[in-house]
Parts: structure tokens; sequence; C-alpha cells
């Protein structure tokens, strides 16, 4: 499986993630931003955690118009599989490739902790590693992570059981305890936690492998 | 020519930082502050005969998110 890790000015998480997706099997690139393809033969974006300019305008929005994200528009429009994380959730929010919207947290304060997660669905090839309702552990950083969407929106979501991941215990305000929401063709994953900082027990945890081994497991052969 | 775009919360959307101005104006002993919204004003310093439209076009692309957020275009 090949995986392109897009770096942007202010990403920080981009190693972490590049580091698990390798120890999972993926053969992995990282792109800057200012690239106008992705590399030939990329099966997975991944967008990374951090504050890409600077969180400017609104988290994400910036980032959102890069040249590289052109690109990622056409690689998930033919059906090709991409991963945000954190930062790289609001991205893909911010490129309409999810949909909703991540606001400041309702608590107004930056939280730095790890929460108790609820799979929502293990029908996806980020989270088939792990089994619908199961409680995993994973860590959270972020200051704009309540996520909105309108009632419709939300019914939809959980109706075609697009909802990911939920809060055990709701942090930032989130609608419906929303993590981590799945696009219409479960090729395109959004989460605020960060399942790249639980891949090694030097980490504490290492409930966010599955996600990565999952992945590989099923582009392997794509 | 300019433009001024505000941008806000839509209504109905919980504003954490208008609420947390809301507080600290009351800790410093201003009562009767029943509410704070809390956006961002946009200057913009336009080619002349930049239509409104343009502007609008704008707001839906890039400077609003329209999800949670609503915006008004003053043009000056």
């Amino acid at each position: 499986m090949r995986a392109a890790v897009l770096v942007f000015p202010g990403s920080n998480c981009d190693r972490d993630v590049a580091v698990a997706l390798r120890a999972a099997g993926a053969q992995v690139e990282m792109v800057w931003h200012k690239e106008t393809e992705l590399p030939g033969g990329t099966d997975l974006v991944a967008l990374p955690g951090g504050f890409s300019y600077g969180d400017y305008l609104r988290c994400g929005a910036i980032a959102a118009q890069s040249p590289i994200c052109g690109a990622v528009a056409r690689h998930a429009e033919r059906g090709g599989y991409a991963l945000g994380i954190c930062n790289g959730f609001q991205v893909l929010t911010e490129m309409r490739l999810l949909p909703g919207a991540l606001m400041r947290n309702a608590g107004i304060t930056f939280l730095c902790r790890t929460e108790v997660l609820i799979v929502g669905t293990a029908e996806s090839d980020f989270t088939s590693g792990y089994s619908a309702g199961q409680e995993i552990a994973l860590p959270v950083a972020h200051h704009d992570g309540n996520y909105a969407a309108s009632e419709a929106e939300l019914d939809r979501l959980e109706g075609e059981g697009r909802v990911a991941f939920t809060y055990a215990e709701n942090p930032n305000g989130s609608a419906r305890d929303i993590a981590g929401v799945l696009s219409e063709n479960r090729r395109v994953l959004g989460l605020m936690p960060h399942p790249e900082r639980a891949v090694d027990t030097a980490h504490g945890g290492t409930d966010g492998q599955a996600v990565f081994r999952s992945l590989v497991g099923a582009l392997a052969d794509a | 020519m300019k433009a001024r775009v505000t941008v806000m919360l839509r209504d109905g959307v919980l504003d954490p930082q208008g609420e947390a101005v809301r507080h600290a104006l009351g800790a410093l002993g201003f009562s009767g502050v029943a509410g704070v919204r809390q956006g961002k004003v946009i200057e913009l310093d336009l080619a002349e005969g930049t239509t409104r439209d343009e502007v609008a076009r704008m707001c839906e692309a890039l400077l609003a998110n329209t999800v949670i957020e609503r915006y008004e275009i003053e043009m000056a």
C-alpha cells in the first residue's frame, strides 16, 4: 500500500503518521503542500494534525485551498482513500469531502488528554480491525474539535452508519458526541483523536494500531 | 474600492468565545450584558468595478464557512 502524507506549513503530526503507517507495512512518501500532483500509485492520502497555515481564517481553511488539495480532491473523486486526523479532519470538512464543521471547543480550553471512544462501525477499511461498540482509548489534542452539522445531516450520518467514532464522555461539545465521520463511499475518514499517537507501547497504548493495520490489509493488493 | 465582510456564527450556534467575553464583562462589574456574539471583520481592497456578486463568491469559497457561519457584505 502506498501512502502519501501531506505536509503543510504548521503540520506537526506528519512524521508521527508516517511512522505509524510504515510500522503497519505501508510505503510512505511525504508530499509538500505546493505539489500539484500526488505520487503515482498513491492509495491513501493522510492529512496530518497540526496548525496548517497557523490556523489563519479558520482551522484548515487555507490548507483546503492549497495546490496539493486540488490533487486530493481528484484522488477522492476517483474513489481514492483519505485519512484526516485532527487538523486533517478540519481540512477535509473545509474541502467539503466530509460534511459538517469543527468549531471551537464548547468549554473554550485546548484539550490535551486521552479520551475513551466508542467505535461506531467496523464497516470501513479504516475501522474493520475493531468491532462496533468496542471501547478504545486515544489521545486528543485540539482547540477546535466541536463537531457541528445540521440536524438533517447528523440524522443521515447516523442512519447510514457513517459515525466512525463517538466520545464516551463528550469533551468538546460535539454534536451527538461525534469524534469521527466517514464519507458516503466510506473511503474518507476524518477524526479528531490521534490514532498515530497510540501505536507503540511507549505511547502508553496501542489502540490506534488497528486503523493503520486494517488500511494496509485492505489496500495491500490494491 | 473597498468591501467590508462581516462573518458571524449562525444564529443558534453556540459561540463559546462570545460566552467567555460575556462572563468576563460580568466579572468586571458590567451588569446587564445578556449576550455576546463574537465574529470577524475582513476588509478587502478591490479593483474598481468589482461587484458585490464577486465578493459573495469569495465569501462562499473561502471567507466564511456557511455550514456554521453567515456573512454580510458592505461595499464602499
